[in-house]
């Protein structure tokens, strides 16, 4: 994998995590292939501006990187939403919001993460008011790490998501949906009585689609 | 058997037309902030992609049927809109109505959008409603006198036979009733939702306006009526002032160089607040149709 000639170093590391992402699914069926196809060219992002992540949105968007050629575009609303961008730490208040736009977002929907406090908890991992670990109040699709990742990264990283839509790999919302017990036992923890109202999400359990 | 062909071929132009005019228009307005701008495709994507999507909202029925007659309306429009002269395809049921028809189903459209919008309760939704409607005040006065200004110029209110009286360059009415033209631009541009009176769904102030409650396949339903009503609109256009087509391609040419025009119009102009539309409106495209009819009416 090493030889010099033909990458070197962090490129090598880079190639091998990509090298299962050009793969095709060959379970798909044509119409499955071209719905997916379809998905992945148009991905209409919400841009969660929690932390200082937010910054790193706006150049995305506008003219200097333009992740509209992607066909990644700002959406006005939760409900018209494809992704949803958390961009940094969230506190237990602003967690909340989230959760509830994240709830209100149409199926198919995506989480990105951005940044290492949505790993980890990055620098905030001692606050006794932000949450450590995303995932385990909603369903992270993709994380970009970094602290804050550059506009190039989020572009891979939503190239990386694309791909994954493309050939049609379980997304987390189906996770969300299968173990929403787990999510809402989680979410309860730290919200304790603050937890959002049960209509917000009982459509979940229904199977509704 | 004909007509029914004849209509679901219009349906399927005007909704190719559509997302590639307006794909051309994402593009066209990307390249001026000099960025790449997404694929010419993009709205086909876009529209694809929301028709693909769950939809989980429940504001009662008239959430649900308020896009259906907004759709019907736009389809309906269309097939009273005839696409070519001469011809026995793309008519629709052009023959059964005539221009004035056509006024009145313009106005199902903002209709079926009041209904939905005020059922979902959304104080975002009933902000752009509101815009939309007083805009509408504004813009309907002087476009329907434009379209009058056509009707009384050549003394029939039949689409078929404005189309049939422009035959040649000469005899377009952009040259013989340019001030018709001039006033009906403006509204036109108006009602296409562009730039400078994109009041109702003003992105950032009050959140996709009208559509702020849809998402999924409602919202799907929705961009497709608007692709279709734009071109339907842009039709209209061509067949009172360009003369027509006689076959697709000069439409196309037709309505794309119409497009253009009102682009580039849209381009440079910011928006402008609510107020100032109506004020717009009521000044200029209103104070030049009230010419027109005089010079038309006593002068010539």
């Amino acid at each position: 994998m090493y030889h010099k000639s033909d990458c070197e170093g962090f490129q090598c590391e880079q190639r091998m995590l990509e090298a299962n992402l050009g793969q095709d699914d060959a379970g798909l069926g044509v119409v499955e292939r071209l719905i997916g196809w379809l998905r992945q060219r148009s991905l209409f992002v919400l841009a969660y501006g929690t932390g200082c992540g937010a910054i790193e949105m706006r150049p995305l968007m506008t003219s200097r990187f333009d992740a509209e050629r992607f066909g990644i575009i700002g959406a006005a609303t939760p409900r018209q939403a494809d992704v949803l961008v958390i961009s940094g730490y969230l506190a237990v208040k602003t967690l909340k919001r989230v959760i509830r736009s994240y709830e209100q977002m149409q199926e198919p929907k995506y989480v990105i993460a951005l940044g290492s406090c949505t790993i980890n908890g990055g620098m905030y991992w001692d606050s006794y008011n932000t949450i450590k670990c995303l995932d385990h109040y909603i369903p992270v699709d993709m994380y970009i790490n970094g602290c804050m990742p550059r506009p190039e990264a989020l572009i891979e990283g939503f190239t990386a998501l694309q791909e994954r839509i493309r050939r049609g790999e379980p997304g987390g919302y189906q996770r969300y949906r299968d173990n929403i017990d787990w999510y809402k036992a989680n979410q309860r923890r730290v919200f304790g009585d603050n937890m959002p109202p049960a209509y917000t999400y009982d459509w979940y359990s229904e199977g509704a689609t | 058997m004909h007509v029914l062909l004849d209509s679901l071929a219009m349906i399927a132009l005007c909704y190719v037309m559509g997302f590639l005019f307006q794909g051309f228009y994402r593009q066209f307005n990307a390249r001026l902030q000099r960025r790449w701008g997404p694929s010419i495709w993009q709205n086909l994507y876009d529209n694809m992609k929301f028709l693909l999507k769950s939809e989980t909202l429940i504001h009662g029925p008239m959430f649900f049927f308020g896009p259906m007659i907004i759709a019907a309306g736009a389809i309906t429009t269309l097939l009273f809109v005839p696409f070519l002269k001469d011809s026995d395809w793309l008519q629709g049921v052009s023959t059964h109505g005539n221009l004035i028809l056509i006024i009145y189903l313009l106005v199902v459209g903002p209709l079926g959008n009041a209904l939905a919008v005020g059922s979902s309760g959304n104080p975002f939704g009933v902000m752009g409603v509101t815009r939309g409607l007083t805009r509408l005040m504004g813009l309907e006065v002087p476009f329907f006198l434009g379209l009058a200004l056509v009707m009384l110029q050549h003394e029939t209110t039949s689409v078929h036979a404005i189309m049939a009286a422009q035959d040649g360059i000469a005899h377009w009415n952009l040259i013989t009733n340019p001030i018709a033209f001039a006033v009906i631009l403006l509204p036109f541009i108006a009602s296409q939702n562009a730039s400078p009176f994109d009041v109702v769904g003003a992105p950032v102030e009050v959140y996709a306006g009208p559509r702020v409650e849809f998402g999924g396949r409602l919202l799907g339903v929705l961009m497709t009526q608007n692709m279709m009503m734009t071109i339907a609109k842009l039709v209209l256009v061509v067949d009172l002032f360009l003369g027509g087509a006689s076959n697709v391609l000069e439409l196309i040419a037709k309505a794309f160089a119409l497009f253009l025009l009102t682009t580039a119009i849209s381009a440079a102009f910011p928006r402008l607040k609510t107020e100032q539309t109506v004020d717009f409106f009521w000044k200029v495209p209103l104070g030049l149709a009230v010419l027109g009819v005089v010079l038309n009416v006593w002068l010539i």
